[in-house]
């Protein structure tokens, strides 16, 4: 799932302060998991957001609502009508959200109250953490389902390097080192020989550095608008 | 004889079986590069040649191609470092062309340390390739004529291929698994992490003598003279992937005169290194100490070097 968290309430107070008319809306998938943008999230936000636009003498309401995924332009259409009605919305979506509103309805002013900042899974209640970059072209088969390239600072496909110890990286002893635990699933595996090869350079033109923004078309299930 | 690939001096020492004897300087965080002559011109009869770090540390200073051009100039011999923190496939290959161009015939491959830990550390880290992938990438560019995108080069080049290995990282048995492989990806010298745990690199030599390895790359020691007890502990508890051992801290403790002790540490552990099968030489590491080399060298006794 997309994780995030909240921006400051300072930063985004600042954000709304020019309007009159602010909707905090919630998103209630994958930053209601991961407790930033939900709708409990997003009525706690609009609360500390009206406090705080009192003490600034801030003139104008903020009303709250969410809805189940603002990256789909027909759960944005059933409230399409209500959402026109604002000055601005204070998304609580993660940044893909926040840029499908605009997208889907060009009249809309909305600002981002999350920084989106990974898509991984709950370790523990209250802990999240970054599992997947998106690369395009998936190595987990090589790394017995441990993805060196989110994992390792360094994205090395040929670890552990040289500054992995007691099984956590160099940058950080609250960092376990991805080659480390490759390591060991392999050698559990009885597969450590699979670390001899030398796993050439990685095609990243698969991955956003491919040239920007990326695409996917499945030609099968496109609609024939022809 | 072996067929020399690059003719470095470094390559002959380590061709001619003698004891070979390596140094590092680091550039400066400005242009001025006065300093760092006067440091190569001090250790010039002391060293073969001369590792030149690539802003080490994630630090911007001035570029290792740079200084090592510059050693050229000055008759001596660079290994420039090169790390993939900084530089995607294009650049690497692009300098490494550059550096031979200006004469450079040692090149060192690492990853290089985290941008985190440097004086930009809001910086973009590169990574497009690892520290493996560099040096079969610098191989595979010499001996095969192919660039890492597959499209061939006009005419030769030869340099000389080393990289780094570290014996007191973890997995312990994978650091000989690792130094196979790097010898396998085009590594000719190796030069090690700092050695203070004499009966651990003991151990990792006893494992690479069992695969025969050190008949098939050169392994020089790292060796760095400690200048203080407060050097020592910084390095024990903030320097990644060294390890100190108590005893070492405690004997800087009790030492009256630290620097005399941090040399004869040095000097020892250089002495024990020649007594190990399959250590080819030393790779010092004075780090802002680098008048010291030729002391140590000296009273190491491998003064005076020899002539190849």
């Amino acid at each position: 799932m997309i994780i995030a968290e909240r921006k400051p309430l300072e930063k985004i107070a600042a954000m709304a302060a020019p309007y009159k008319r602010v909707c905090v809306l919630g998103c209630n998938t994958c930053v209601a998991v991961c407790m930033a943008g939900g709708q409990k999230e997003a009525e706690e936000t609009a609360t500390l957001l009206r406090i705080h636009r009192n003490k600034e003498n801030v003139v104008g309401e903020v009303e709250v609502f969410s809805i189940e995924r603002q990256c789909e332009f027909e759960m944005i259409d059933e409230v399409l009508e209500k959402l026109k009605s604002y000055d601005v919305i204070v998304s609580l979506a993660c940044g893909v959200g926040v840029q499908t509103l605009v997208e889907h309805v060009p009249s809309l002013r909305v600002v981002p109250g999350l920084n989106t900042t990974s898509m991984g899974y709950p370790t523990e209640q209250g802990v999240w953490k970054e599992r997947c970059l998106g690369c395009g072209d998936c190595v987990l088969d090589l790394t017995m389902g441990i993805c060196p390239i989110t994992r390792c600072a360094k994205s090395i496909l040929n670890g552990p390097c040289g500054g992995s110890a007691e099984g956590k990286c160099e940058l950080g002893k609250d960092i376990d080192c991805a080659w480390h635990l490759i390591h060991e699933r392999l050698s559990a595996f009885g597969r450590l020989s699979d670390l001899e090869e030398i796993q050439p350079p990685k095609d990243w033109s698969k991955s956003h550095h491919g040239g920007g923004a990326r695409t996917s078309v499945r030609e099968d299930v496109r609609i024939d608008r022809g | 004889m072996l067929e020399l690939i690059a003719g470095s001096k470094l390559e002959k020492t380590i061709n001619s079986g003698q004891f070979v004897v390596t140094g590092e300087l680091g550039p400066p965080k400005g242009a001025d590069l006065t300093q760092l002559k006067h440091h190569a011109e001090g250790m010039r009869n002391h060293v073969e040649a001369y590792n030149i770090t690539d802003n080490q540390t994630a630090i911007v200073r001035t570029s290792s191609i740079a200084c090592g051009a510059t050693l050229v100039q000055m008759g001596l011999e660079p290994i420039i470092q090169i790390v993939v923190r900084d530089r995607n496939r294009i650049c690497i290959q692009s300098d490494v062309l550059g550096a031979h161009a200006l004469g450079v015939k040692n090149i060192l491959c690492l990853a290089g340390d985290h941008q985190k830990f440097g004086n930009e550390p809001g910086s973009k880290g590169v990574f497009d390739i690892d520290s493996m992938q560099l040096l079969k990438g610098l191989k595979d560019l010499r001996d095969e004529k192919k660039f890492m995108g597959g499209e061939e080069l006009n005419g030769e080049l030869s340099y000389f291929l080393g990289a780094v290995e570290n014996p007191f990282a973890d997995p312990f048995e994978y650091r000989v698994d690792r130094l196979e492989k790097k010898i396998n990806a085009g590594a000719s010298f190796i030069q090690t992490q700092c050695i203070f745990d004499l009966d651990r690199f003991e151990r990792w030599m006893e494992m690479v003598r069992e695969r025969g390895l050190h008949k098939k790359v050169a392994i020089l020691g790292g060796v760095t003279p400690i200048k203080s007890l407060g050097a020592a502990r910084y390095m024990k508890n903030n320097v990644s992937g060294i390890t100190i051992p108590d005893e070492l801290i405690e004997r800087m403790t009790g030492a009256e005169k630290k620097k005399e002790e941090g040399l004869k540490i040095a000097i020892e552990t250089i002495q024990r290194l020649k007594e190990i099968e399959g250590v080819a030489g030393v790779h010092i590491m004075a780090i802002a100490w680098e008048e010291v080399v030729p002391e140590i060298v000296e009273r190491a006794g491998l003064y005076p070097r020899p002539k190849v």
